[in-house]
């Protein structure tokens, strides 16, 4: 199963390279390569709640509610401070993981970023 | 002062748990007797006599500098207004408690203007303990450099006035994945040392940004660590609890303490589950000052007693 994975990920990873170094030699920029994936937040939650990304991709949350929210990670490594109705937060995940993240305002929003 | 203790005892438990809303209600906690007492602003020169002398102090609670949304496009205009009424009153407070989110976005001119219309109460003395929405830059940095000198920047602090013991508490700096507020087990054993001090007599005030009992835990209206701070204060035989938050008035009392929530100035919240969340309460613009206001309380040592009095602007 291990071996499995790993050779997925391996997949994967050469998969992205190879898309890039495509993009890159057809003269189309890396980022529309790599472009933003969307969360928002509507009616006191994060939507969707989890997101899967690849390392390297930006998250970029919106705040659809009249009340601000932040985006929180619970570990510290990221923070938007308070985002008003419309306002945007964007960040890059570099390393796989699991990123768990809150709004510190409204703490039971709750959601989670996982980069592979 | 100390004579206090022993009419303390016999009112102890007499006290059954209510919660009450409304506009301009009085409170009167004596003799093991909660009484609401209706309290339109036009009436209050007539039942001056039942609140003769001098309310000690006063409760000011989310004023929201920086919220421009429609349940109140003008919420520096309703501090204004609020600051104007209080400065009006027939007796001065001595001194000014304000029970958090005085911003919306902890922005550095949102305090700025804050900080501008409050310097117009007539009232020197402020105390404050920061809202949730006052310190989403991080660790409170605009709070902290401004309200911060209080508590060597820890937020949490007390002092004494007229032989009440104030204490000030953070509960939104911890939060619990269920989404409550905490105190955080610092706070907790600061606060017991604090408290070890003072004989059971002495009236004691306590004020926190989020309510310290559990009013609706889906939307985290409640503190979740608050029970321990409650049994450090069970002893007392006076105890107020002020706390805001919720936009709304909510009380209960358990014992000699009393729990109540203040309203806003800026705007009103929904009642516990009533919509998606805690959001701002739209509601028709003639009806909005009846839903804003502050909480005087007035602290009477024989017996030791709470006076809290709720009043709207409108």
């Amino acid at each position: 199963m291990l071996t499995k994975n790993l050779a997925r990920n391996l997949a994967n990873t050469f998969a992205v390279t190879a898309m890039l170094a495509t993009a890159s030699m057809a003269g189309i920029g890396i980022a529309q390569a790599q472009e933003a994936k969307a969360v928002v937040m509507k009616n006191f939650d994060f939507s969707p709640m989890s997101i899967t990304i690849k390392a390297g991709t930006s998250v970029t949350w919106k705040n659809l509610d009249g009340e601000p929210h932040t985006v929180t990670s619970v570990d510290g490594l990221f923070r938007s401070g308070a985002l008003d109705q419309n306002d945007s937060f964007t960040f890059k995940f570099d390393k796989p993981g699991t990123y768990k993240y809150l709004c510190s305002i409204h703490p039971r929003m709750m959601a989670s970023v996982v980069v592979q | 002062m100390s004579s206090d203790s022993e009419v303390n005892q016999s009112r102890r438990g007499a006290l059954k748990c209510l919660a009450f809303g409304g506009a301009g209600t009085l409170f009167v906690l004596s003799g093991g007797v909660l009484a609401p007492i209706d309290l339109a602003l036009a009436a209050s020169k007539k039942s001056a006599h039942a609140m003769a002398g001098m309310p000690l102090f006063l409760q000011i609670s989310d004023t929201h500098i920086g919220f421009n949304k429609e349940a109140n496009p003008d919420v520096a205009g309703t501090l204004k207004e609020t600051i104007d009424f209080v400065n009006a009153m027939p007796t001065k407070p001595a001194l000014t408690i304000h029970t958090g989110d005085i911003t919306h976005l902890s922005k550095a001119e949102e305090f700025d203007t804050a900080s501008q219309l409050l310097s117009g109460l007539n009232i020197t003395e402020l105390h404050t303990v920061p809202g949730e929405h006052d310190i989403t830059d991080g660790i409170g940095t605009e709070y902290f450099s401004r309200f911060g000198q209080a508590s060597a920047n820890r937020g949490y602090y007390s002092f004494d006035h007229n032989g009440v013991h104030f204490v000030a508490l953070v509960n939104v700096m911890n939060f619990k994945p269920n989404g409550l507020g905490a105190f955080g087990d610092d706070q907790l054993a600061w606060l017991e040392q604090d408290l070890k001090g003072h004989s059971s007599s002495t009236p004691i005030v306590v004020f926190a940004h989020m309510p310290m009992w559990t009013i609706y835990e889906p939307w985290g209206w409640g503190t979740g660590d608050a029970d321990q701070a409650t049994s450090y204060l069970r002893r007392f035989g006076s105890v107020t609890v002020l706390n805001g938050h919720i936009h709304q008035i909510v009380q209960k009392v358990e014992g000699n303490i009393t729990f109540h929530t203040a309203r806003s100035t800026a705007y009103p919240q929904p009642t516990a589950g009533d919509g998606p969340g805690p959001g701002p309460l739209k509601v028709p613009s003639d009806q909005l000052p009846r839903m804003l206001g502050i909480t005087s309380i007035r602290i009477l040592a024989h017996p030791s007693s709470a006076q809290l009095t709720d009043t709207t602007l409108g």
